[in-house]
């Protein structure tokens, strides 16, 4: 790697420090602190009801915590708290910066308008006014998550589940993005479709040099995109690390069940 | 009007309130209409009432008018552009009834013009008020759902998403095709649906003199675009806003640039454009206009006695 002593690690681009939400008296997820840089791809494992998805939340801006800070780097203000934020400011941010692709196709994208219209709306909302422009850089999408270009006029409903989320991966890319958060984005497809479909997210994180949370309980697909993991049980991060140490060699009795409990065939 | 002159306001006998609503109601009314001029194309909420007719045929309308009518106001009313139709003679005469106003037919004369699906070809002058009947103020309603959201989306002015509806426009029908309620952003601020009014008129209300108010009893709000406002309708770069225009002229008076309805004749197809706006057109053909269908005058005489053979 790079030799040059006392080199300076490049600024996080997002912070979370001690961040916790309380539904009441029931716990969501208690105390999360980490750093994410540039270009690096965190993983969230846990089973259900483990705080994957509120600790998701809460980061991505959804989800008021109870307390804690979660700091982006953000264009226009540097590294600022999202909830101090105006909520203007904040929804402007989400869209300018973020991405977000969730598991299930239809919570992601709007199922009354065309598919080549539902990946050309981040362009409209950032202020595009120019068709032409518009539709090319669609045509260009659809074509890098390898969906026929003849069929952009098409209803999300005529596209099969795998291609939906082809969709909502490119609705997700089009505007540039420096962070992406990613639900299950595999979940609800088959096996081949979702090797395929992992295959092509890898491609493009790395392509694109994008910042990813990836939030699943399939340890494979862990395996396969994230560089670093987050062990989740009860609402509380109980083991991280890089993704092959953690699975390679488990620490936590409970990850240590988690790693072992994967179907091998 | 031939109606029989009813009990002045307020005489004893008389079984409704002046203009229908009660003082209150039109009190709480005319505080959502100012709060509407004070802020061009904003939907203030208000508390719509139970009108003597249905919602959808111009409750909102109604309740505006009845909030801003005086004894001394000519009253006129159209719907889809003419002052002959059902719903328009039904209005007209309640508001005669309940208000005791003058009515007309003439725009020129009128001082409360209250529309559905028109604005009036003859120019408005200052001193005028056209009051709209809106069925859905919310111009970003079929994209998003929720109320919530869509406020938000005002109150920050994140109107990309309107956008979307134009592109799926274009991307369908090579061209913006949509025609009736075609969004209009107000004086650069609040994305506003004009009701369903034809595309073609949306240029008018840009600059115009007189006072527009848009009521929709449904969904309880009022909106207003104050006179000499900016009105600009949404479009792409590469394709720019146009109105409707037809190849045709009207059949009655042969105008050439009024918004024209085309009426079936026979069942053979035969087909006739005529102006939408009857007074316009009226006006046009004693002014001596003649379209090509208009060539000849009934004998009223001999139209009377054929029936009787």
């Amino acid at each position: 790697m790079n030799a040059i002593p006392g080199r300076i690690a490049p600024a996080p681009l997002l912070s979370v420090e001690g961040l916790t939400k309380w539904y009441g008296h029931v716990l969501g997820c208690r105390d999360v602190a980490f750093d994410l840089r540039p270009g690096e791809v965190l993983g969230i494992v846990g089973e259900s009801g483990s705080g994957k998805t509120t600790l998701l939340n809460c980061i991505s801006g959804k989800l008021t915590p109870t307390s804690g800070e979660v700091r982006f780097d953000t264009r226009r203000f540097g590294l600022t708290d999202i909830y101090g934020l105006s909520e203007p400011d904040r929804r402007r941010m989400q869209r300018e910066e973020w991405g977000f692709v969730h598991q299930n196709p239809r919570d992601g994208l709007r199922m009354r308008v065309s598919g080549g219209a539902n990946v050309a709306e981040p362009l409209m909302n950032l202020g595009g006014r120019h068709y032409g422009n518009m539709r090319q850089a669609t045509i260009d999408w659809l074509d890098r998550v390898e969906l026929d270009t003849r069929r952009i006029d098409d209803k999300p409903r005529n596209f099969s589940g795998g291609m939906q989320q082809r969709i909502q991966v490119a609705r997700n890319l089009i505007h540039g993005p420096r962070l992406v958060f990613m639900d299950e984005p595999t979940g609800g497809l088959d096996v081949s479709v979702q090797a395929r479909l992992l295959d092509l997210l890898r491609e493009l994180v790395r392509d694109l040099g994008l910042a990813v949370i990836i939030v699943t309980h399939d340890m494979a697909v862990a395996r396969l995109m994230a560089d670093r993991l987050m062990v989740m049980k009860g609402g509380e991060v109980v083991e991280t690390g890089l993704t092959d140490q953690v699975l390679d060699d488990p620490q936590h009795p409970y990850t240590q069940l988690l790693v072992s409990s994967v179907l091998q065939i | 009007m031939s109606t029989p002159v009813p009990a002045r306001a307020n005489a004893p006998e008389r079984y409704y309130n002046y203009a229908y609503l009660d003082e209150q109601t039109k009190r709480m009314i005319r505080r959502s209409i100012l709060k509407a001029l004070a802020i061009p194309g904003y939907q203030v909420p208000f508390g719509s009432r139970e009108m003597p007719v249905p919602y959808g045929w111009g409750t909102g309308g109604i309740q505006l008018t009845a909030a801003i009518i005086g004894p001394d106001d000519v009253y006129k009313c159209i719907d889809q552009g003419a002052d002959d139709t059902t719903n328009a003679v039904s209005i007209r005469r309640f508001f005669a009834n309940v208000a005791d106003v003058a009515t007309t037919e003439d725009t020129g004369e009128a001082t409360i013009i209250q529309t559905r699906h028109r604005i009036p070809e003859k120019p408005l002058k200052q001193g005028q008020v056209l009051v709209y009947q809106v069925p859905q103020p919310e111009p970003l309603r079929g994209l998003e759902a929720r109320e919530t959201e869509t406020r938000a989306m005002h109150a920050y002015e994140e109107y990309g998403l309107q956008y979307v509806s134009l592109y799926e426009n274009v991307s369908a029908y090579g061209r913006i095709a949509a025609t009736a309620g075609y969004p209009v952003m107000v004086e650069e601020r609040y994305l506003m649906s004009p009701s369903p009014i034809p595309k073609f008129d949306n240029p008018k209300m840009a600059q115009n003199e007189a006072v527009m108010l848009f009521g929709a009893g449904r969904e309880k709000r009022i909106y207003a675009v104050p006179p000499f406002t900016r009105v600009r309708s949404l479009d792409f770069e590469d394709y720019p806003f146009e109105t409707q225009t037809w190849e045709e002229t009207c059949a009655l008076c042969g105008a050439e640039d009024s918004y024209l309805d085309e009426v079936i004749l026979d069942d053979a197809g035969d087909k006739m454009f005529v102006c939408s706006d009857s007074h316009h057109c009226a006006e046009r053909r004693e002014a001596g206009h003649v379209g090509p269908m208009a060539g000849h005058t009934l004998d009223q005489d001999a139209a009377l006695k054929e029936p009787a053979q």
